[in-house]
This record gives structure tokens, sequence and C-alpha cells, in this order.
């Protein structure tokens, strides 16, 4: 095999000196002349009439420019079902609901400025879980519905019933799965600028800018053709900012009536209030298999609560589903999912997507099959593993798959046994779970595609200009790596533009560990298109054809050993008369298709991932607390495009999957939010991390860039699974709601004693 | 009700007429547009606000910028000497300690204070000395690895 020069490199992320000195440019720190400062009223309760908003002491207070309500806008509508509005009018469906904003000099007098808008309320009989609000008589949430039923999905393959007449053991568990929230270090950010003809510019944290062109003009009643999004120095995002939320609109409502640039900026407390969650799910799942370890059936169904407002969360099905049906081979499967709206949070998308929801109930039954049987747990799931070239029930096409080399390298770390712990209240345990992830994006909308620009300047001077986005992740350095390795230029050569949609291209946005792949394919096309115009000036200057000539170190090189530099031969092209400039471009759409709208079969993603974790953890009998002690990572990644940056996004996601195992979780009373801080909300911090060895299964996909394939969910997404099929292991009671926290440690324990 | 305070932020001395509510943090992010201050949470849990205040490390956001008077103030764009990345700062670029950066000048500034106060640290004493700084994206392994890369190779001159 060739020995690559850039791909496969430990290379520092390029932004790292900028970031690493304070340099860079987060969307917290933009700042434009005569910029003012924005504040959102939010409700007071979770479902109310409003009956008159009284603006008059907020507008008095120095320093306020303007308010804004309902009233200052056109009624528009926006999200999947049009049931959200910039401004609410006449009810409020939530403690988040926006009412008003007030826009003025610091963010300080904005904020004392919204205390003082007097509300009055008409209160409405709310709801707070899926059995109230699908009761008779229940309140309607949304006024244009028959009832707070918002969708079923529903799925099969095989004949359930007939599995479980096969089956010779049959599991049955109920999952209860909690709100966590993204906690990206930097909070939502928006600055919102009109120009005099009444083009909009944004500078966003988005991760969709092009998507959020088309929903803020649907939104503000503006043609998505005024509106440019540009996208700052991102501090993390993780799914938070995948679909259009109020402040996004609000923002433009404010920038428009002030007349000057306007910036939002969401407190923590607001990122937790008015942000949307992780999707919760109740869930109840029922499995069988033979007694020679094969599985026969899985039926599953689950209730969702959506919150007042449908965003992502209401989608999670999909990925739950795509589990249940497709995660190892499994020949008879039911799934029914139920989305319910409540007077609760917003749910929207967040790295993993349904994947840490389903990855637990599937693993924690199959853990519960494998006792039945008397299997070892990891050669029972070697027996069901998912194979390479198989397409299965649900119509995924798996190409490369390394789920059973993850499995191997499992069962070799395991037979080194855990060491007893010292004293005899703490009780060691071992388990493993796994996770099946789209690992190159996933056809929801009618493109999955991202286009890119490969442009080499007259110095030499690489420029990628990609549709993708940076969120902190790294694709700004894969991406240059991918391009330096095919134009043979050092890494350093190649920058990457990403965050204008007037110059980029277009692209879906930074999800489904879609970037390295697809981003990756587009800029690995563009860059060929440039080298094949290199390399057509170049065999004129060297006498050699074009197919014969190799780039090496900035160099084009022909057989007979004469060689021109890169620039010169750009140049050459360039001043002549008659001259072309080097660039290419390409439009990478993978090869996919949408899946089917009722049947939901169907390849939405053009590689699939797999990934295994085993956790070895020590349960305090006395406190209930739980300790992670090592975490093994074993992940099928098709190629490490850069090893450093693979293992920063499975340790990044241990962090995550840690914290909803243990210890996060959003706590909302009557819909609202009870901890909205990193005090209680509890982050696992580098002193409560354990161990972590990663793993790297590389399967080189068919279809990856350099056989690479998308790694930036995976590592969140099996880890509560694991540590809950640890905690039985170690002490005998099998948890069910994460986060495993003391207080349910010891109620599972004290059950269990009771007998 | 404002005040004058004077003092020395990243080894330059500044007089500054300042509201007296003002924290430490608004003051260098607002009045000397020191960015590298990054704002996560407002009340002192997330750690990415740290400075030095004579020499220790303080959430800026939890310190008043009129109890400063007199003061020395480091922040990260006070690290770097001269034109050359600190050793500490090349060690976390290199290790890979970074992803979205936005927790990195609040783990530069408390790490800087550890090392000067314990040069040789355990991985355990790293992990807890930076307990108070969150990051969302690394699982902090590369961030402890870097820390205790600069130990390693005794590079410490600052």
């Amino acid at each position: 095999m060739k020995e690559f020069s850039a791909v496969g490199k430990r290379i520092p992320k390029t932004d790292a000196p900028d970031k690493v000195t304070g340099r860079a440019t987060y969307g917290q720190d933009f700042k434009l002349p005569g910029m003012l400062h924005g504040a959102i009223r939010y409700s007071d309760h979770a479902h109310a009439r409003i009956l008159n908003i009284d603006t008059s002491k907020a507008e008095a207070l120095e320093g306020v420019k303007c308010v804004v309500t309902a009233d200052d806008v056109p009624e528009t509508r926006f999200g999947f079902y049009k049931d959200n509005m910039p401004l609410k009018k006449d009810v409020v469906r939530s403690h988040r609901d926006e009412i008003a904003g007030v826009v003025a000099v610091n963010e300080m007098i904005a904020r004392q400025a919204v205390k003082l808008i007097k509300i009055e309320y008409e209160i409405l009989p709310a709801v707070f879980n899926v059995a109230d609000a699908m009761a008779e008589n229940a309140p309607l949430i949304q006024p244009n519905r028959d009832s707070n039923h918002l969708i079923t999905n529903t799925y099969n393959h095989g004949d359930v019933e007939q599995g479980e007449a096969e089956s010779d053991v049959v599991v049955e568990v109920t999952c209860k799965l909690p709100y966590v929230n993204h906690a990206s270090m930097e909070t939502c950010v928006i600055v919102a600028k009109f120009d005099h003809s009444q083009n909009l510019t944004l500078w966003s944290t988005t991760q969709i800018p092009f998507l959020l062109q088309k929903d803020l003009g649907a939104a503000l009643g503006m043609s998505p053709k005024n509106i440019r999004i540009l996208q700052p120095t991102i501090g993390g995002a993780f799914g938070r900012e995948l679909d259009i939320y109020p402040y996004h609109p609000i923002a433009a409502i404010m920038a428009k009536k002030a007349q000057v640039p306007v910036r939002l900026c969401f407190s923590r407390e607001e990122e937790f209030r008015a942000g949307p969650q992780r999707q919760p799910v109740e869930v109840t799942i029922r499995a069988g298999a033979k007694n020679n370890g094969d599985l026969t059936f899985r039926d599953v169904s689950m209730t969702l609560d959506v919150g007042a407002y449908v965003s992502w969360g209401s989608t999670t099905p999909m990925v739950m589903m795509e589990t249940t049906a497709s995660f190892y081979r499994v020949p008879h499967v039911r799934f029914k999912a139920d989305c319910v709206y409540t007077n609760n949070l917003i749910t929207g998308a967040m790295r993993g997507y349904g994947n840490p929801q389903s990855s637990f109930y599937v693993e924690s039954a199959m853990d519960m099959l494998a006792e039945k049987l008397g299997m070892d747990p990891i050669q029972f799931r070697i027996q069901n593993a998912n194979q390479p070239n198989t397409i299965t029930e649900q119509g995924l096409k798996i190409t490369s798959c390394g789920l059973e080399d993850c499995l191997k390298a499992l069962a070799e770390r395991a037979e080194t046994k855990l060491e007893p712990a010292a004293q005899p209240h703490l009780k060691r345990g071992r388990g493993v779970g796994g996770t099946l992830n789209v690992g190159g994006g996933a056809r929801i909308y009618r493109s999955d595609g991202c286009g890119a620009t490969v442009k080499v300047d007259d110095f030499g001077h690489v420029s990628l200009i990609t549709g993708s986005t940076e969120i902190g992740q790294g694709s700004e350095t894969v991406l240059a790596q991918m391009v330096a390795e095919i134009l043979s230029v050092p890494v350093d050569d190649v920058r990457v533009i990403n965050s204008d949609t007037d110059v980029k291209m277009w692209d879906v946005g930074v999800h489904a560990s879609r970037t390295t792949f697809i981003a990756g394919n587009a800029a690995c096309l563009a860059a060929k298109e440039a080298l094949g115009q290199i390399f057509e000036t170049a065999s004129e200057l060297l006498g050699a054809s074009p197919d014969s000539l190799k780039a090496e170190n900035g160099q084009i090189i022909a057989p007979d050993g004469k060689s021109v530099s890169l620039s010169k031969v750009v140049r050459s092209r360039h001043f002549r008369s008659g001259g072309q400039m080097v660039f290419g471009q390409a439009f990478y759409d993978p090869p996919t298709e949408l899946v089917d709208k009722d049947s939901y079969h169907g390849n939405i993603s053009p590689a699939y991932g797999f990934g295994m974790q085993m956790a070895d953890v020590e349960v305090d009998t006395e406190t209930g607390q739980v300790r992670v002690l090592k975490l093994i990572c074993a992940k099928d990644i098709g190629r490490a495009i850069n090893p450093m940056a693979v293992e920063g996004q499975i340790e990044g996601g241990a962090q995550m999957g840690l914290g909803y195992a243990l210890s996060e979780e959003v706590v909302i009373k009557e819909g609202k939010v009870m901890n909205p801080n990193f005090v209680d909300y509890r982050l696992f911090t580098s002193a409560d991390m354990p161990e972590i060895e990663n793993i790297m299964i590389e399967s080189n996909d068919p279809e990856g860039p350099f056989g690479a394939k998308g790694i930036g969910e995976m590592g969140s997404s099996c880890v509560a699974a694991a540590v809950t099929n640890a905690i039985y292991d170690a002490v005998g009671v099998r948890l069910t709601q994460p986060p495993m926290t003391p207080e349910r440690v010891l109620a599972a324990l004290d059950t269990k004693a009771a007998g | 009700m404002k005040k004058i305070i004077s003092c020395t932020i990243n080894g330059v001395k500044q007089e500054l007429y300042l509201d007296t509510r003002k924290t430490l943090l608004k003051m260098l992010r607002e009045d000397l547009e020191l960015m590298g201050v990054h704002l996560g949470c407002g009340g002192g849990d997330c750690g990415a606000c740290t400075v030095l205040l004579n020499g220790e490390p303080v959430t800026s956001c939890l310190v008043l910028a009129a109890d400063c008077e007199g003061s020395e103030i480091t922040t990260v764009e006070g690290v770097q000497q001269d034109d050359k990345l600190h050793p500490l700062q090349q060690s976390m670029v290199e290790k890979g300690g970074i992803q979205c950066g936005f927790c990195t000048p609040g783990m530069v500034m408390n790490s800087l204070a550890l090392l000067r106060e314990n040069p040789q640290p355990t991985e355990s004493e790293v992990r807890h000395a930076l307990s108070g700084n969150l990051c969302r994206c690394t699982g902090y392994a590369k961030i402890v690895e870097a820390v205790m890369d600069v130990k390693n190779l005794d590079r410490i001159t600052g």
C-alpha cells in the first residue's frame, strides 16, 4: 500500500495555536460598530393565555433602545409541523416560550429590562407526561390538532409471534432514558444585522447554515436569498443547533426594529431552559434467542415526550428503529414509537441522536439473554454480529464492517480478569455495550450532499472552500490532510474556508457523523480535478504525458526525473494569452436513499460504523456510588485520517456517555428546569474520568475517503449500556434508568435485598 | 457608581474607570478586549474564564474588578513568550488537547498555576487541579497528557 504523507498522521488541529493563545474569535467575541445587545423574556407559566403585555416600564429604562413583541412581526410559523413562532402572541405552551425581547446598550440592562415587562396571563391546565397528555379531555397543546398525539412510527420485518414461538429464552425490560443537555462550553450566540437594502447578515453558532437560511426565511417572512449566514469559531455544538430555534428569528426582529446590529447570547441558564435537550424515552423491549445462541426476535414499543413544539427529538425513533432492526442479526423485529406533545421542553438532535437510548435498551436485553442462555456476553454478540457485505432486513447495505473485530478485541482484553476490590462492600464488575451508527451521513433530506472547491494560487497556496462546518471536532484539519495528500503539498499550505453561505457551496449541515465522509469525498473529488489541471499544464512544461506525472512535495515530476514546482505550473497556466486558473469543483452526494415513508426500509447511509465498549466498574454497596475504573473503546472507523483526532472524538464521547450513564440529568418539575447550572447538572470532570483505552479497527470502507468512516458520535453512544451491564455483573441488579445515581443504585440494591 | 481601578495586566499598567459592579471577566473582555477570557457559565462552575490574579488562578466571573486595585493579572494572551508559544501551550497543541477550544484558555491558566507551584505533578494531581475546568470535547485525556508532558520535558520557563 502507498505510504501516505498527510493522511493517517497525528497532525495537530490547524486552529489550535490561535485557540491556545486566545486569538480565535468565537461568536461570543464578535463585535460590530454600533452593535446593541438583546435579551429575551420567557413565559412564567407552562401553559397560559396571554391577556396583556405591558412594555412601558422596560421601554422607559435608561439604556433601552426598543422592545419587540409578536406585534412587531407578521405572524409566521416554522418548524417541521409549523407549530412554532418567533414570539408568542396569544398562548404560551411551555416555560421556555419567548414572549418579548429588549434591545439595550448592554446585556445587563437588556436583562434588567425584560424583567420589567409586565405580562398578564390566564393560566391554562397543563400536561407534563405522555400519559396525561394522552388522557381523554387532556388540554390540547397545539390548537390545530385533534389530540396531543403527534405521530406513530412503526416498523416490521419477519413475524414477531413466530420469532417468539421459536425462542427458547425470552426477556423483557422497561427502560426510562432522561433529558440531558449538550452543555457545549460556549452558549448559543447570534449577531444580526440588516443593510440598507434589507439584506440580513447573521453571525451564528449554527450547524446548518444553508437550512437555517431557508427556515429563517419562513420564520421572518422574507426570502432566503436575502439572508447570509457567517459562522465564527464555534465553541462546541453536539447537535444543539441542528434546527432553527426562536432565538434566531428574534435576533433578526430585534436588529430590524433597532436598525443597528444586535447580539443575542444565551446565559448558561438559558442554555438549559430554552435550548433543546436530548430526547427522553420510555421504552419496553422484549427479545428472544434460541438455546444455540441465535437471536430470534425483538419487539420494542416506546413513548417520546417531544415538548410543546416539534424539533429533531421527534425523529430519533428513526435511529432507534435502525438499532432495533439492524444491530446484530435478528430475523423478526417489530418497533412502535409514539411521539406526544406536552408542556415540557423542546427536544432536539444530540450527538448519537437516538443511539445512546437504543444502545441502552438493546444491549441491556442482549446481556439478559446471554445470562439466561448461560453464554459469555461477548461470544453471544460475536455469534450474532453483523457481517461485511450484507444487507439487513431493513435494507441497510453494510459494506465494511468491523463489529466482529471490535468484539474479538474486547474478548482478548477480557482474558485479563478484574482484580477484586480492596474492601468487601466494594464490588467490581465488567460489562460491554455496542452501537451501530451511520458512518457517512444519513439521508433525511432529498440531498445529503456537500460542495467543495479546491483552488491553487500563483504562490502554490491551496484553498479548500467547503460547505461543511467546523464545530471544534477537527474537520478543517482532516479535510486539509486529504487535500494535501492528493496534491502532495504540506498540510500547512492548505487553508480551509468554511464560514460564509455566500462563498461556500451547499451542505446539509454538520450531523450524522458525515463531515469526514461526505465533505471529505467532495474535497477529494475537487482536489483531483485541480490536480488534473495541474498535470495538464505541467505536461506541456515537462514534455511528458499527463498520465505519467506525479506530484511530490510541491513538485510535479516527470518519469525522466525532470520537475517543476506546483506554483510555477499554476503561474504558467494563468499568465498567458487565454490563461486559466487552477480550481477543481465537486458536489458529492452519497449513493443512498430516503427510507420509504411507510415501511421505513431503505439504505440511508453509504457506510455504517460499529463500536463496542467494555466498562470495568466498582460499586460501593454502602453508598451506591459507581466508579468506572476503565473504559475500553473498540471502534470500526474505516481508516483514521488523523488518529489523534479520532482518539479525541472517542475520549470526548466517553465523557458525554459517562455523564449520561452516571451523573447528567436535566431535572424538570411541572415543565420547569430545576438544575440549570453546572453545580446541579454534573458533567464528568478530569478527576472523575477513568482510564480510556482506544482500539481502532480499520475496516477500510470502499466508499469512504481513503477508506474512512465517520466517528463523531459513536464514542458517546454505548457507554451507558456498558456501564449498566457492568453494574449488573458487579452486584446483580439491573439498572434501567440512567443516570445511575447513588440513590437509584441503593434503591435497586434495597429492592433486591427485600427479595 | 464608578471608580478608577489601577492594575497591571499581562505586564502592562492599566488605569480604568469602571462601574463598581463590573466583574473582572467583563473588565477584561469589554474594556480591554482580552477575548481569550471566555464566559462559559458566569457562576464560577466551568473555569473557562480562569486568569491568574497575583499568581493565583481565579474564575474571573466571580471577582469584582474593583477588588483588583494594585493587582497583577495574567490572561491567556499574556502567556506566550515573545512570538513563541509557551511550552505548555505548545504541548496542548501537539498532544491534541484542544478541540472546540472554548475551555482551553482556562485550562492553560490553571495548568500554568499548577506547574509553577508543583513542576512535577502526578497524573492524579493534574486531574484534581483541573477538576474545576470543564471540557465537553476532549474527555480531558489529552489535556492531562499535555500538562504531564511539559513536566517530563522540564521545559517550564515562565
